[in-house]
This record gives structure tokens, sequence and C-alpha cells, in this order.
């Protein structure tokens, strides 16, 4: 029997309307259940169980899990969020699917410690993340760097940073720079050189763009604190040697105490403001600047993806 | 093999192909591309990682899951379309229909999984750019999932033998799960006591261990799998489907099929 036509338009027609149609239909179901999405569901808490489940194909699992855990981090971080109450048992079932995936300790940690909305400000729980890792992969130099990094930037615990400094060094490949922050830990560990070295430590032995981006930021924003507060200094030193405010970097260079204008990071000069405080020109480019902003100012939205 | 073996094992294949199990592959292609160009822009530092596994677990599932489709039809399709009978009516034993399609499934996998790992490596390539030589490790991944295709054929064709194909189904995805968990039921047995750790014993190294096939994950972090294992492995797979094959054959042999 051949094929009628008629029924072949008439049900490609009906075929491409009911796509289009339940397409429509199914934006406006979400629209009406608005947070209702599966990103703060877990059905299975138990990494255990999951195990189980997942028939001996657990490294594919712990994939989906991990890939979960970026997408979820990087949701709430854009939105600014102040809780991240899932991303401690996806990082848990991620590394006990598979405790071989060191990236999920790498950059778990890195997003369960600083606080919120830069993270989930929890860390405790990236330190155990860190040790769970470090116990797993005995020869992952950058776990042990990590760790560390928790320390010294998150809890300011700098004896316990040195010993994971310390502890990284003695693995066959490690970088070089691992002896030397342990010693630093001991000596100068609230500088801002030893903060510089730090995130150039990152910078330098990352092989992910978005590490050595977010590292990039951190330096700009040292560089700008390091500005800012040189710059204050020189202008309380005028005041106390002419007797007023400069009343712009001109003075400050009529008086020998500057080369040119100074500029940030980016390019933009500094400004100087008729209290003497000194600011930068856009403090929304220059993230994690602790000096330099405006009196009142509130950083925007932090992008989960800086550029380089 | 004798000739007999190799013109059913070959008939075999050419219904499979016929019956286009190899149209599998199209949708493996479409997964493996989609995987390698999508998990790069939805997650972080895992997309060589997600090749392999998602490769290799695709390969291996869609193997079993052909394994037991086309396996449990084996025999009775056979009986349903009558051609058993002219086929035994000429001179072909019984042990030699069970064995040639047995081969003949086999072979069918072992082509489907050639290009799947072509489509894996390719993929690879994609994401990597580069081959290393820690790649070379998917290969024994991949004759690993190979061994565990002949378990599961012969497991498939030993139900065929003698029940219906629902049931052929339901029995050999039964034993694929619980091979899954074997060494779960070894260590359950380690912990019972007195008859029931007998039983378990028992059950435990009659269910097929499948657990010890897949080495996905170890070689998705580029980790070595020792020779040894890979002599033990292939010695444990070849053995068990020996056993399951010769069960499929004494069942047929004596089989009424009036």
């Amino acid at each position: 029997m051949k094929p009628s036509l008629q029924v072949t338009r008439i049900a490609s027609i009906l075929l491409v309307l009911c796509i289009m149609v339940s397409s429509l239909v199914l934006r406006r179901v979400d629209r009406i259940r608005t947070g209702a999405t599966l990103e703060e569901v877990l059905y299975i808490t138990s990494p255990k169980v999951l195990k189980r489940l997942s028939l001996g194909y657990d490294g594919l699992l712990a994939d989906v899990y991990w890939t979960r855990a970026v997408q979820y981090f990087g949701n709430k971080h854009y939105q600014g969020a102040q809780k991240y109450s899932l991303l401690a048992p996806l990082l848990d079932i991620a590394t006990a699917l598979d405790p071989h995936l060191v990236v999920a300790y790498e950059f778990g940690a890195n997003f369960l410690a600083p606080k919120p909305p830069n993270g989930a400000g929890m860390p405790d729980r990236a330190i155990q993340l860190a040790e769970f890792g470090i116990r797993n992969n005995p020869n992952a130099w950058q776990l042990d760097y990590d760790l560390g990094f928790i320390y010294y930037m998150e809890l300011k615990d700098y004896p316990k940073a040195a010993a994971a400094f310390a502890q990284g060094s003695k693995i066959p490949g490690a970088h070089p720079w691992l002896k030397l922050l342990a010693a630093l830990m001991a000596e100068h560990a609230g500088d801002l050189e030893t903060a510089r070295l730090m995130w150039t430590t990152t910078y330098q032995t990352t092989n992910d763009r978005n590490v050595r981006a977010n590292a990039a930021v951190h330096l700009r924003a040292l560089q700008v604190d390091e500005d800012v507060t040189k710059l204050e200094k020189l202008v309380t030193q005028f005041r106390e040697k002419a007797g007023h405010l400069p009343a712009s970097f001109a003075d400050l260079q009529a008086a020998g105490m500057i080369r040119g204008t100074p500029v940030d990071p980016l390019g933009h000069t500094y400004k100087l403001m008729p209290d003497g405080r000194v600011e930068v020109r856009v403090p929304d480019d220059l993230p994690f600047i602790q000096e330099g902003t405006p009196p009142g100012y509130r950083p925007p939205r932090p992008k989960f993806l800086p550029t380089d | 093999m004798n000739a007999r073996i190799w013109h059913i094992a070959s008939n075999t294949f050419r219904e499979a192909v016929r019956d286009r199990v190899l149209y599998n592959l199209i949708g493996f292609a479409l997964l493996m591309s989609g995987a390698a160009i999508l998990v790069g822009q939805v997650s972080i530092g895992i997309e060589r990682l997600v090749v392999v596994n998602l490769g290799l677990t695709a390969v291996s599932l869609f193997g079993v899951v052909i394994a037991i489709l086309v396996g449990i039809g084996l025999v009775s399709k056979e009986i349903d379309r009558r051609t058993l009978y002219t086929v035994l009516s000429r001179p072909v034993r019984r042990w030699e229909f069970i064995v040639g399609k047995f081969f003949g499934l086999a072979g069918t996998l072992v082509v489907n999984t050639f290009f799947m790992a072509l489509g894996v490596f390719a993929s690879l390539l994609y994401v990597s750019h580069h081959f290393q030589r820690s790649d070379g490790w998917l290969l024994v991944a991949l004759y690993f999932i190979v061994l565990q295709f002949l378990i599961i054929t012969a497991l498939a064709l030993l139900f065929s033998a003698f029940s219906t194909p629902v049931e052929s189904a339901v029995l050999a995805f039964a034993l694929f799960v619980v091979g899954s968990f074997a060494e779960d039921l070894r260590g359950f047995a380690a912990m019972a006591h007195g008859a029931t750790k007998w039983l378990a014993i028992g059950a435990a190294y009659l269910v097929p261990n499948l657990s010890a096939l897949n080495v996905i994950s170890s070689v998705g972090h580029e980790q070595p799998v020792a020779a040894q294992l890979v002599i033990a492995n292939t010695a444990y797979a070849l053995l068990y489907a020996g056993m399951v094959l010769c069960g499929a054959v004494l069942i047929f042999e004596h089989r009424n099929l009036k």
C-alpha cells in the first residue's frame, strides 16, 4: 500500500506543532515552579549506596557528581549566595565514588573554604576534603599546597600551613617554592610579600585557565592594596611637610615623592580624594581589593570565570 | 574450529547485522561527540576523564544489552521459526549449533567494540589533541570488556537453551547485576557462619565475577593494569564462559525439541 501524502503532511505538521507547543508549555511550567529544580535536591546522600548502585561504573558517576558540584557552585556563586548547603555533600559523593579525582579536591577545597559570596565559608570541610584527597593520592603535592593555602588564607593558622607546605615539598616532583613557602610561614606569615608569593605559585603551577585567572585577579588586588597604602603614606608625609593635603598627584610629583601619575594594574590612574584618601577609578574591575574603594562600596556579583 | 561451527557463527553474525544490531554505533557516535564537545563547557578539569569513563562505560553497557537481547533469542527464535529443525536435520550436532551461535554473537560484539573503540580514541584525540603512552591501558580495559561480553553471551545462551526470551532476559540481567556485586558477596560469605557461610561461598563462586573485569576508573586515571591481572582475568573469563557453554550444551542436548 502506498503511503498517503495527505496523512504524511498532516502528521508532519502536527508533529512539529506538538514539539513547539510542548516546549512553550514546559517553559511556562518552569516559570511557575521557580526554585523547584533539581539544584537543591540530593535524592541519595550516601556515597556507599551510590557506589553500589553504579554497578562498578563509579568513575562515570563520579564525573556526573563533580559536574553537578561545579554547576551548583557556579550558579550559587553567580547569584551571590550566602549558603551552599549541597556543595559539601556533592563533593563528598564525587570523591567517594572516585577517590583519585584530584581535580575535585583541588577545586572543591577552594570552593568550600572562602567566605561567602566567594565560597561556601566552610574551611573545616575544605580541610577534611583536602586531607581525604591526600590520603588517597599521596603523590599529588598540589593537594598539600591547597591544604596549606586554606590554613594560610582562610584560617591564618600559619604553623599548620607551614606543616602542609613542608609535607608537600617532600613529594618527588613538587614545586621548589613549597619549601620556601614552608619557611616563610614560620617567619613572615602575615606579610603582603608572602601572600604575593602564594598567588604567584598558584599562577605558575596550575594548568587550568580559571585558576590562573583567579590568581591573576588576586595578584592585581594585592598590587592595588600595596599601591594605595604606599600612596596614602606619601600623602600623609606631604601634609606633615607642607601643612596641607596635596590637591592632586601633581603636587606629590612636584615634591619629588613620585614619578608621574600612578596607575593601577589595569592601567587606570588612581584618584586622589579631597580628604587625602586614594581610590581606584573602577573598583568593580578589581575584585578582592581591601584598599582604594569608595566609602560604603559594595562589590558587584562575582564573576564565576574572571578573565585573565 | 570445524567448518559447521564456522558456518553457524558466520550466519549468526550476518543475521545480527541484518537485524541492525550495529545501528547502536550511531547512538554511540552521537553520545561520544556530544560528550567531547559539551563536557568542557559544563565541568572543570575532567574533559579527558569523561571521554574515557563515558566511552568505556557506554561500550560496556551497549555490549551487555546487545549480548542479552540478541543472546536470549539465539535458540528460541530458531525454534519459533522452525529453522532449527532444518539445521539439525543436516549433519550438525546440537553442541556445534550452540558453540557456533556463541562465536557468532561474540564476533558481532567484538566488531561492535572495535568500532566503538575507534570512536573513544577519536574523541580522546579531539579533547587532548594528542595521544599519550598511558592511553594504551584503554586497550586493556576494552579487552576486559570483551571478556565480560563472552561471559554474558554464554549466560544469555544458557538461559535461551531452556526458557522463554523474557525469562532469559530477566535471568541474564539479574546475573549481570549480581556479578557486579560478586566481591560484596564474597565479603558477606567471609562474615557469615555455619551453613550460611558455605551457601554464600558457593553462590559467590557460582555467579560471574564481573567487578574484576572493570578497570575503567583506574585506566581513566592513567594507572597501569598488572600483567598478572590480565592473565588471570583472561583465564577466568574463558573458563567461566566455557563452563556456562558446557551447561548450555548439556541442557540443549537433552531438550525435547518435538
